[in-house]
């Protein structure tokens, strides 16, 4: 009895999050919709873009926050994930001429079962050296999209050109902006599956592993199979995305999904809150904008200035963009009772 | 009284007709696409000065520094040029937001030298569709000569193809029984110049090139490569590197004490960043082909051309390091740019840049070699195609054999 008391009340890896927290309320949402949906009418197309992107990112955030802040898992891989969804959607639309739409599902697909399969020996690791063995296929991954044996496929080191869809049905809007609405459809629809997989019996297991893997275990709960569940869920996603992205870039290249991206998908994650999804979308605004003011304050040193300013949220809202959204709430409710 | 009718007739149709030819002219005097006014143009520009690639940020760095030298000298045809500058950390997709905030919400006139093969491929069909200069891409990839297909993009540099493909028409002439080495970086670089050799060699390229190693710029050294391609028994080596694994390899051939015939890619040809860090002794000998003049090569302190760049350096870009090539790059290409601006007049329109751009006639930077010279048409989008050999000798290197062109269509 002690001795699972003391598992019990050992402090936890990552910091609790209760399932009503990790979502926004009705009103709230409606209202994010509603700025997201109006906000591409009055920009110009490389606003627009850069929106895109700021979606596209988000849903990246999102899948790693589904994998850390509901599994808690470490993943420094994410950017692994995303290349092989860009890779899959660039190559099914260039060499087998398919609708750039039905490539997103195939690109998930193939990237859960990625995720699922590099769950298995993940399984066997936890905290750092799972983050270690995430970190490790990161940096093979550009490599390995440089083989010659796929040069055929991906392009090698040259990369391959994708053509940027048109709206459809002669809609008359600009690439830029069809491409924009198509990705917010397909983020919105993701995020309520994210959040529906979070509520459910699923959600709750990843949740229950996170806090505790022995109580999990004990309640009957198959912690193999949830982990690399999330896996193939976090993946399946970042796949999705990766899609979108190589869409919206019309362009895939190993240089594109370095390390680099793995580790500003994390920071995204951390500054927009772990475990808190709508935050994704504040930590992807983040990781897009930031380094932009960073290197208009200093063009030479636009690295250490994006480490002060990285440094500043960190220390003064370490739970990210949950905490600010959590003291506004505070101040909301007061104002109404005051 | 009719023959003065007739001479107002014609005097006023005279004056009227000069009035429409000087109005006419006025009106094609003056024509501005975006980014161009009366007292300004406005150029963008895409440089990694962050990540793994930001060594040569100098480039833009320099060009800056040029640029802000004309604009105190008076500006070119009255205006001044405003450069904006932007980081990609040579990251392709950071690279597409940026070239679309330079013509979208800047909108700059041009997008000149903006660096790297990939982030270059990037843009290069966004370029196109919204009829944009990217103008002298800092890369030497071959595609970028392709007038038909992307009119509005232009490269500077002789391409890495023509550069091997002149050792290898070098090698099938004076040693043909050669066999061939082959160390090279794994990327897009490293390939092109391995792509070029092999063209070059044609048919005999199999029988010729009897061990290929490739390496990974993230590798710390490239010994074990030099001694696997050692015991191959080549004897002639062609040295695919950037300026930190080359002066390794120089070094470690030396010490394995392997002779072969050593072919040194241009990048890689500084005298003061490579050979000197890799020892004269171990140098002697060693073959490249070079375009530029080498800032830290003494051959040229007294030449009438480079001592205009060191006053440049000097007074203008002090912070400049000489014994880096990639500052003499950034000086000539910028200088390239000026030549083209002059040239457009007040016909500031992106169709006419473009036009300017190709139809430079014999125009010499004074940081080119001497000979070589910058000439573009309609159809030919490759502005540098000369290069000429040289043999390192003492601590410099000796020019030898005709300035030899290679031109490679994309």
């Amino acid at each position: 009895m002690s001795a699972i008391q003391e598992v019990v009340t050992e402090a936890p890896a990552v910091e609790a999050v209760p399932k009503r927290a990790m979502t926004l309320g009705y009103g709230t949402s409606l209202a994010m919709l509603l700025v997201l949906i109006l906000v591409p009418l009055f920009v110009k197309n490389f606003v627009i873009f850069q929106l895109t992107m700021l979606l596209i990112y988000a849903l990246a955030v999102l899948a790693l926050n589904i994998l850390t802040g509901g599994s808690g898992q470490f993943s420094l891989g994410q950017s692994a994930f995303y290349a092989v969804g860009a890779y899959t959607s660039a190559i099914l639309m260039e060499h087998a001429d398919i609708n750039y739409a039905l490539t997103l599902p195939v690109a998930g697909l193939v990237c859960f079962i990625f995720g699922f399969l590099f769950g298995q020996p993940a399984l066997r690791l936890s905290g750092v050296y799972l983050a270690l063995a995430t970190f490790a296929l990161a940096t093979a991954m550009p490599q390995l999209l440089k083989l010659g044996v796929f040069e055929k496929w991906t392009g090698g080191v040259q990369g391959l050109v994708v053509t940027k869809p048109d709206a459809p049905f002669g809609l008359p809007m600009s690439q830029d902006m069809w491409l924009y609405y198509f990705t917010l459809a397909v983020s919105i629809a993701i995020y309520i599956f994210s959040v529906n997989l979070l509520k459910s019996r699923s959600g709750r297991a990843f949740m229950a592993i996170r806090d505790n893997e022995i109580a999990a275990s004990a309640m009957g709960i198959d912690v193999a199979l949830y982990k690399t569940l999330a896996f193939g869920v976090s993946a399946g996603i970042t796949g999705v995305a990766g899609g979108l992205g190589a869409i919206a870039v019309q362009f895939v290249a190993p240089d594109g999904y370095t390390i680099t991206l793995a580790i500003s998908l994390f920071l995204g994650m951390v500054v927009g809150g772990v475990g808190w999804l709508p935050g994704s979308i504040v930590g992807s605004a983040f990781i897009i904008f930031v380094p932009n003011i960073a290197e208009g304050i200093s063009k030479g040193l636009s690295g250490a200035v994006f480490g002060v300013l990285l440094f500043l949220v960190i220390f003064l809202v370490p739970h990210g963009a949950r905490q600010v959204a959590v003291v506004a709430q505070h101040w909301l409710g007061k104002l109404k009772n005051g | 009284m009719p023959v003065t009718a007739t001479r107002i007739v014609v005097a006023s149709a005279a004056a009227l007709a000069l009035l429409a030819a000087s109005g006419s002219g006025a009106l094609a005097q003056k024509k501005y696409d975006a980014g161009a006014t009366d007292t300004e143009i406005k150029i963008g520009n895409i440089m990694p000065y962050s990540g793994p690639a930001s060594a040569y940020g100098v480039i833009g760095k320099t060009e800056a520094a040029y640029f802000k030298k004309i604009n105190d000298t008076g500006g070119i045809n009255g205006r001044k040029i405003n450069f904006i500058t932007y980081d990609d950390g040579y990251s392709p997709p950071k690279t597409v937001e940026q070239a679309r905030k330079l013509v979208e919400s800047d909108e700059v006139l041009l997008v000149f030298n903006p660096l790297g093969t990939p982030p270059n491929s990037a843009i290069h069909k966004y370029m196109n569709s919204k009829k944009v200069p990217q103008l002298f891409v800092a890369t030497g990839a071959t595609k970028w000569n392709d007038p038909r297909d992307f009119p509005w993009t232009m490269g500077w540099q002789p391409s890495y193809q023509s550069e091997t493909q002149i050792y290898a028409k070098y090698l099938l002439k004076e040693k043909p029984n050669a066999k061939i080495g082959v160390l090279y970086q794994n990327d897009d670089y490293g390939k092109d110049y391995l792509k070029g050799l092999k063209d070059g060699l044609g048919a005999r390229a199999a029988s010729m090139i009897i061990a290929e190693e490739s390496f990974e710029t993230s590798e710390p050294t490239i010994d074990n490569h030099i001694v696997k391609l050692k015991a191959s028994g080549a004897d002639v080596f062609i040295d695919i590197a950037t300026p930190k694994f080359a002066a390794q390899a120089i070094k470690k051939v030396a010490e394995i004490d392997w002779k072969p015939l050593h072919f040194l890619n241009n990048v890689s040809a500084s005298v003061g960043s490579v050979i000197k860090p890799a020892g004269y002794d171990n140098s002697q000998g060693i073959v490249s082909a070079a375009y530029l003049k080498d800032a830290s090569d003494p051959q040229w302190d007294n030449d009438l051309g480079m001592k205009k760049f060191y006053e440049f350096l000097a007074k203008d870009y002090p912070e400049g390091n000489k014994l880096d090539g990639n500052v003499v790059v950034g000086y000539g290409v910028a200088q390239t740019l000026v030549e083209v601006l002059t040239k457009c007049g007040d016909d500031l329109t992106r169709a006419n840049v473009m036009k300017q751009a190709a139809s430079l006639k014999d125009f010499r930077s004074e940081v080119l070699l001497p000979g070589i010279k910058i000439n573009t048409s309609p159809t030919d989008f490759a502005p540098i195609s000369q290069l000429q050999l040289m043999k390192f000798k003492g601590e410099k290197w000796e020019l030898f054999g005709d300035i030899i062109s290679a031109d490679v269509g994309g």
